[in-house]
């Protein structure tokens, strides 16, 4: 999927609701018990995770070229 | 032979009271839960209607932390409305100690006679001939189970019912974003006997505000916002009213985040499964009040589950039943309200001010909700004519 566009998780912020496993078209998050995994290879940067994280944990890290 | 006949997802109050429901049904029934503490860390604001839970069962002190007599609602200029414990709907009358609650509602699965793991996530369903191979993995080893259906009660992150079939993906204008504080010394700020209801755009987007008390000064206050409405993230919002409220941060012993789907779907069952509770998006569209719909599904899940185990049917077209149980017992109910809640999402905070005046001077503890919302019609005409074939 784009290679420019990345989703990380910051993991001191997150609280492992799953709210951003629920907005995933492609099933690219997992919550692992108390941690998010993303898949990369299925996730297509639409962004909804991080729109509807309620803690501000997720964002989008563009890497230049 | 299967190694069961029903795997459960999710040991929330929904998965146990399913689990629960198909042992007494005489299933053989496994519930994997992925975390390795059932109730922990907890996603709610623990609200119940008193006489719904009664109706589920039988209520223990040991997990009812506050009993609370009704709803105080504060509209966007702070007019205020009281209601009743029985007129506040689903969310207010008991509110619960879920880490106790939840742990209570597995062991009753346990002792009717379901296997209970823990630290055991589901990460999979093969579909073969005559049943499913889930494929799970427990502390990192994966193994895989043999059953003739799946209950998925995993939840808003439900990922059971994509892998059957049944698409459950959110839009933003389908979930509330949570954030909740468990703060303490409150006592002398708010009445502690009643929950507490914030609502307006400015100050929640698209959901509203809420304090729960738990007893001895503590209450759960925290908020819902609509990702597709609010601007920033519900922290954000949360911690803003509290230095409006003058509400000290330094008095936090827990925070907890969630999502809370909000808009009903149209299929909760295909071949060999059923979704319970969030998985079902059960919870109340106006509340987001999930509980109580959650244990009502759970019960009838394992209803169904017996029924399709006894005629070895499990197509789709057989489990459908269970859409058609769920729809009658409260699923008409979630409908109804999900139309109220687009139409009040469409307000502006105006509008909710003076609806909140045109109530003002009625005791609306004499009230039922059908007889607030004839109050409501009676007084703002314009704005609720279209709800009168909806309640009457």
């Amino acid at each position: 999927m784009p290679s420019n566009c990345k989703i990380v998780v910051d993991r001191f912020r997150c609280a492992y609701c799953g709210a951003c496993v629920s907005v995933c078209k492609n099933d690219a998050n997992e919550l692992v018990e108390t941690f998010l995994v993303i898949d990369e290879s299925k996730c297509n940067c639409c962004k909804l995770c991080v729109k509807v994280c309620p803690m501000n944990a997720l964002s989008v890290e563009s890497s230049e070229g | 032979m299967h190694d069961y006949d029903v795997v459960v997802v999710g040991a929330g109050p929904g998965g146990s009271t399913a689990a629960r429901s198909c042992a007494e049904e005489g299933l053989r029934v496994l519930m994997v839960e992925k975390r390795q503490e059932i109730g922990a860390p907890v996603r709610c604001a623990e609200g119940v209607s008193k006489s719904e839970l009664s109706s589920l069962v039988e209520v223990k002190k040991k997990w009812i932390a506050k009993e609370v007599q009704g709803a105080k609602i504060y509209s966007p200029d702070n007019t205020l409305i009281t209601l009743s414990a029985e007129q506040a709907g689903n969310e207010v009358g008991y509110i619960l100690e879920r880490k106790i609650f939840d742990r209570w509602l597995a062991k009753q699965a346990a002792r009717a006679g379901a296997d209970v793991l823990v630290k055991t996530a589901a990460v999979g369903v093969e579909k073969e001939k005559d049943g499913l191979r889930v494929k799970l993995r427990r502390a990192g080893e994966f193994f895989e189970v043999t059953v003739k259906m799946i209950i998925g009660a995993d939840g808003v992150e439900s990922r059971v019912g994509k892998w059957m079939g049944i698409d459950t993906t959110l839009k933003l204008n389908e979930i509330e974003s949570c954030v909740q504080y468990l703060i303490t010394g409150l006592e002398d700020m708010y009445d502690m006997e009643y929950c507490h209801f914030w609502i307006g755009h400015a100050r929640s987007p698209g959901g509203y505000i809420w304090l729960f008390p738990k007893g001895n000064g503590s209450a759960n206050v925290g908020i819902g916002v609509m990702p597709s409405m609010a601007k920033k993230p519900a922290k954000y919002y949360l911690d803003k009213f509290l230095e409006s409220e003058g509400i000290s941060t330094s008095k936090i012993v827990e925070v907890v985040a969630g999502g809370v789907p909000v808009s009903p779907i149209d299929r909760i069952s295909a071949e060999r499964c059923l979704l319970v509770g969030d998985a079902a998006r059960h919870a109340d569209p106006i509340t987001g009040g999930g509980i109580i719909n959650a244990m009502r599904g759970g019960k009838i899940a394992g209803k169904v589950a017996a029924e399709a185990v006894k005629r070895d049917d499990f197509s789709a077209k057989f489990l459908s039943r269970y859409d058609e149980l769920c729809r009658e017992d409260f699923g008409k109910t979630l409908e109804r309200n999900k139309v109220l809640q687009k139409k009040i999402l469409k307000m502006k905070d105006e509008t909710l001010n003076s609806i909140a005046k045109s109530l003002e001077g009625y005791r609306m503890e004499d009230l039922s909700v059908t007889g607030i919302v004839k109050v409501l019609i009676k007084k703002n005409p314009k704005i609720f004519w279209d709800l009168k074939s909806l309640f009457f």
